[in-house]
């Protein structure tokens, strides 16, 4: 008994230890900093392409890295692959489980991935020879919903999951080969950093955290948030993340100075943060709601700097191409829009 | 001692353990952060489609307008 009393005592005094590790570099705040830095001018996106076709709620997108096909999850129960320009269906591939949560485009562009309540992600091939499109690979390890996937490689994919871990697959052999476990929550979402090394998750504990993707370590812990983290991707650079929560913010979380920076929030806004993405050189952040907008803010001066209205339900997702090009939004109302 | 005070320990041991590593890690400064964050947003402005507005010639989304003859 002592021992563990002993060991909560040390837990306590640690995290003391990090929270004034953290004020001690804090020599001046990102707001000092960019106080003399004029806020972006209003922001006015237009819809350019509305994609029509699921016919229930889209729970997921995901930009293939060409800045031109994308794929979108719906509990309709397909995966359906879209030349954005022309708004074509390239592919529309029915589910075996209609319960989907995520979607992911390869890098590579030969395979996308798809998970939800049956716990799997199923990898599918989009290169096959005789032109059908077929799952190729079922991951099941996980016993909880998978929430969210992210292809490294045509051989690696990471997932996130209900069950409160991480894992990196090995896609050819169906094995894990690294469980990435802490979190004390469901975990909602996953993002890989621009070098590939590290990722980072956002969990219904509250918090973030950055793994080491080869040697599964988690790095750094980020908390402030007072709800689920719900959406999370890297800034542009790599050294900086931002969050959305059900709490109605979106933070800004700093890696090299292993704190946060800053938080967008209204008081106007009052409900969940779903999605969220930045621009290409980080300076706008596009976050989707629960209520059916998406707000843009600017990322340094922490002011909203303009809304896409667009969708009649819950924007669920949300996406900028790789070229910056255009942002894509993909809602409960069944349809995508793309916007610039 | 029951088998679940045993696992109670351990996971507590492994917190612990983990609060040291991430409590070690090195910090930079925040004005340093803050001022790199600024920097890449500033440098790379000009190449940011979304914030620069995208002419109707160079956009991929927005097939040019036919002349209309009048």
């Amino acid at each position: 008994m002592g021992e563990m009393e002993q060991l909560r005592k040390e837990a306590e005094s640690l995290k003391d230890e990090i929270t004034a590790a953290r004020k001690a570099v804090q020599d001046l705040t990102l707001q000092d900093h960019v106080a003399g830095t004029a806020v972006v001018g209003r922001v006015q996106l237009k819809i350019r392409k509305t994609l029509r076709g699921h016919l229930a709620k889209i729970y997921a997108l995901h930009w293939g890295t060409d800045s031109k096909l994308c794929v979108s999850a719906s509990q309709d129960g397909k995966l359906i692959v879209w030349d954005s320009c022309t708004t074509n269906k390239v592919h529309a591939i029915p589910l075996k489980s209609s319960w989907v949560m995520t979607c992911s485009y390869a890098p590579s562009g030969n395979m996308v991935a798809c998970g939800g309540l049956d716990n799997m992600c199923s990898i599918y091939n989009l290169k096959g020879k005789d032109g059908n499109v077929k799952v190729m690979h079922e991951l099941a390890a996980h016993t909880g919903y998978l929430s969210c996937c992210r292809f490294l490689n045509d051989n690696e994919i990471i997932t996130s999951s209900g069950d409160c871990t991480c894992v990196l697959w090995d896609i050819e052999t169906g094995s894990q080969k690294t469980v990435f476990a802490g979190h004390l929550g469901d975990c909602m979402s996953l993002a890989v950093a621009p070098d590939f090394n590290t990722f980072i998750s956002g969990a219904c504990d509250y918090t973030a955290k950055l793994w080491d993707i080869r040697d599964g370590q988690c790095r750094q812990t980020f908390g402030g948030h007072e709800s689920d983290i719900n959406a999370i991707g890297f800034f542009p650079n790599g050294n900086a993340v931002i969050t959305g929560s059900d709490d109605a913010s979106c933070k800004l979380y700093d890696l090299r100075s292993d704190q946060e920076l800053i938080t967008y929030q209204d008081s106007s806004i009052m409900c969940g943060v779903t999605s969220i993405a930045p621009s290409f050189s980080g300076r706008l952040i596009l976050a989707g709601y629960d209520d059916f907008n998406c707000n843009i803010w600017d990322s340094l001066k922490a002011e909203r700097v303009g809304v896409l209205s667009g969708h009649d339900n819950r924007v669920s997702c949300i996406g900028v191409t790789p070229d910056g090009m255009a942002c894509c939004t993909g809602s409960w109302d069944s349809f995508l829009k793309i916007w610039n | 001692m029951s088998n679940n005070s045993a696992s109670g320990l351990v996971s507590l041991q492994k917190s612990v353990k983990q609060l040291r590593n991430e409590a070690g890690i090195r910090r930079i400064k925040v004005s340093q952060a803050a001022a790199d964050l600024k920097t890449f947003c500033l440098q790379n402005a000009h190449k940011d489609p979304l914030l620069m507005g995208v002419p109707s010639s160079d956009n991929p989304f927005r097939p040019p307008k036919s002349c209309a003859l009048f």
